[in-house]
């Protein structure tokens, strides 16, 4: 059974339906509480949980993310919000030195199930410390996983899998993709694996890897291509680590042209590490360059007009799929 | 102060001490044998600190250490083999050869881990009272740091938190006077780091760091505050590291006179001075104490030198919880 919820709704049925299940779920961050969360995703759990399970913090990004490392340590099974996924940097050394490597260094005895999840992306004209797309930062470090859902459904199925899982997660969640509906299951079980691609739209001319928001950009400029008989295939990785490699080669198999795409900076952004990837194991199989989509490698502006042209739009999609079948 | 105490809890103390500066000068020589390939960051003359504050925790409590940590796990609780066999990078070591001096953990023993990053262990020490706070649990986390800890970030944003919360942490300072390389007085502005306390709305207590009673009464009350909903503790133990920062610290950093004052305070001797002055023990009897640490330490290094090595495919393990579809990633 299915209904249309949004993005947001899908994130706070899978919290609130796991809370219920586990005692040892609990949510912690800056005004999740009785504010329901600066993008409304808490919205009413306080009022269903409590203060003990659904926390208001300081502004403490260190402390927020190093006593969910704790408390999971002993046994719960925090998700931790942080508010803005540019402030990750303020937690820098409890996610890099702390959580990502206390299973590894423990010989494999520490217990992590941590979630963190944090918004991502730019909503227009928030500048360059509140608008970044992090996740290359951290797909660097071993010993983290990192999830990019870009559907409601997808959002549901992933945070469960994460919350039910026993590794820590960064799931982000972008900002202008809340408000988005979809078809999510009603179930309490429902689960979306890791390190399991979506082919969201079939085609065999060009292969485009999206990555978070550029996934319905994909999609958008798939339709246009199309009436021009190009046909688009658009693969949604939902997890860049771990990664289904698989699905994607596969694709570049059948269309031997490919386009990633991602709103991080092009610079060693996610397409990076997927175009090496493909150029390391698929090579035989291309007809043409891999082409990355992403911001520009400047800070994103303020201006409008300036953050439009810094950020990858459809039309950039447009024009580098063109571009990789060499038109 | 020896008539409270039992000479069974009195030789406990003692013998703990031992073994820590015994461990940690035997680990000196193996690190220059190259038995330990790796730093060594040895906390001789900080024993009474490590020791008198384990003393006064369960083995239900957890602790986070530092870098200068062998003691601190030592005193929780921890296998000198087992100890030596990680420092020696051996599979049999606490954490399989891949963690080293400066990550040594054993859940078991409620030890979360020595750390390599100074003031890391903080907010895993807020978030462990906080798993005890909201599970009702009569259990304690206890943070080690030194003084050079106190000025990062994570210091201030876990004591605030923790005091804020009310949380049953106890956070404990050994202030040696140095922060790696540089003397207190250059670090801080001020001296007595307990006062930090009163920012975060909880106690600090300053004690004498070189007196092993002293300390273990401290913490002991500090654990009861905790757990009767007191809320958190922070202790400043005044003491001195009698070696480097690392082995090897050409430490042309210390006051001239300061080693020799702090020498003639060393915990070890003066306690050993104690107990035979409380006519509780006989010079023979604490030599036997010394004897079996020697031995227990002669077995350790035995057991790391013929410990396994570990295989080099086991670099690719223990990283994650969870494989997906048998992706290695």
């Amino acid at each position: 059974m299915t209904r249309e919820i949004s993005f947001s709704e899908a994130i706070r049925e899978a919290m609130s339906q796991e809370m219920r299940k586990d005692p040892s779920v609990f949510l912690m961050g800056e005004d999740v509480g009785p504010f329901g969360g600066v993008w409304g995703v808490s919205y009413g759990m306080f009022e269903e949980f409590g203060e003990e399970r659904v926390r208001d913090t300081p502004i403490s990004e260190s402390v927020i993310v190093g006593a969910g490392l704790g408390a999971a340590m002993m046994g719960m099974r925090p998700i931790v919000e942080i508010m803005f996924g540019d402030f990750l940097m303020c937690a820098g050394d409890q996610i890099v030195n702390q959580a990502a490597k206390a299973r590894f260094m423990s010989g494999g005895k520490a217990k992590v199930p941590l979630i963190i999840r944090v918004t991502s992306g730019a909503p227009g004209s928030a500048a360059a410390q509140h608008s970044q797309s992090p996740e290359a930062w951290f797909m660097n470090v071993p010993g983290i996983k990192i999830v990019v859902p870009a559907t409601a459904a997808d959002a549901k199925g992933l945070l469960r899998t994460a919350i039910r899982g026993e590794d820590p997660v960064l799931f982000f969640e972008h900002k202008m993709l809340y408000g988005e509906s979809g078809a999510v299951p009603e179930s309490e079980d429902f689960m979306v694996p890791f390190g399991q691609a979506n082919v969201i739209r079939e085609g065999s001319d060009v292969t485009v890897v999206a990555v978070g928001i550029m996934v319905k950009k994909a999609l958008e400029a798939a339709a246009r291509l199309e009436k021009e008989g190009i046909q688009v295939e658009v693969i949604d990785p939902r997890t860049l680590v771990p990664l289904d490699k698989d699905t994607i080669i596969r694709s570049v198999q059948k269309t031997s042209r490919v386009v990633v795409a991602h709103e991080a900076h092009t610079r060693s952004g996610p397409g990076a590490e997927i175009a090496a990837m493909i150029a390391e194991e698929a090579v035989e199989y291309l007809d043409g360059p891999v082409m990355r989509v992403g911001a520009k490698n400047v800070p994103l502006p303020y201006s409008p007009v300036l953050e439009d042209f810094v950020l990858p739009g459809v039309e950039d999609v447009e024009k580098a799929v063109r571009a990789s079948l060499g038109r | 102060m020896q008539s409270t105490y039992s000479k069974e809890f009195l030789q406990f103390l003692y013998r703990q001490m031992k073994l820590v500066r015994e461990f940690e000068l035997r680990a000196i020589e193996e690190r220059r044998n190259g038995l330990i390939p790796g730093f060594i960051h040895s906390c001789v003359g900080q024993e009474a600190t490590a020791v008198g504050a384990c003393a006064a925790l369960k083995v239900e409590d957890v602790i986070t250490s530092t870098h200068r940590g062998h003691g601190h796990l030592l005193a929780k609780g921890g296998d000198p083999r087992y100890m030596m066999a990680e420092l020696a990078a051996r599979s049999s070591g606490y954490c399989l050869g891949r963690g080293g001096s400066l990550h040594i953990s054993d859940f078991d023993l409620g030890i979360l881990g020595a750390n390599g990053i100074v003031g890391g262990g903080f907010p895993a020490a807020t978030g462990a009272a906080l798993a005890f706070s909201m599970r009702k649990e009569e259990r304690v986390s206890l943070s080690f740091f030194g003084d050079g800890a106190t000025n990062q970030g994570t210091f201030h944003e876990s004591l605030n938190l923790a005091g804020l919360w009310k949380l049953p942490v106890i956070f404990f300072c050994e202030n040696n006077l140095y922060g790696e390389g540089t003397h207190l007085n250059r670090h801080v502005p001020i001296q007595d780091l307990a006062k930090r306390a009163e920012s975060y709305g909880f106690p600090g207590v300053v004690v004498d760091g070189m007196d092993v009673v002293a300390v273990y009464e401290v913490v002991k009350e500090a654990r009861q505050r905790a757990i009767a909903g007191g809320g958190p503790t922070l202790i400043e133990g005044k003491t001195y590291r009698y070696r480097g920062h690392y082995e090897g610290d050409p430490q042309v950093y210390r006051l001239p006179g300061e080693m020799e004052n702090w020498l003639k305070r060393d915990p070890i001797p003066a306690f050993h001075k104690d107990l035979l002055e409380s006519k509780l023990f006989t010079p023979e009897e604490l030599d036997a104490v010394d004897q079996s640490v020697q031995a227990q330490l002669d077995e350790a290094v035995e057991f790391a030198a013929s410990a396994p090595i570990p295989q080099p495919g086991e670099a690719l393990q223990g990283v994650y919880a969870e494989t997906h579809n048998g992706l290695v990633f």
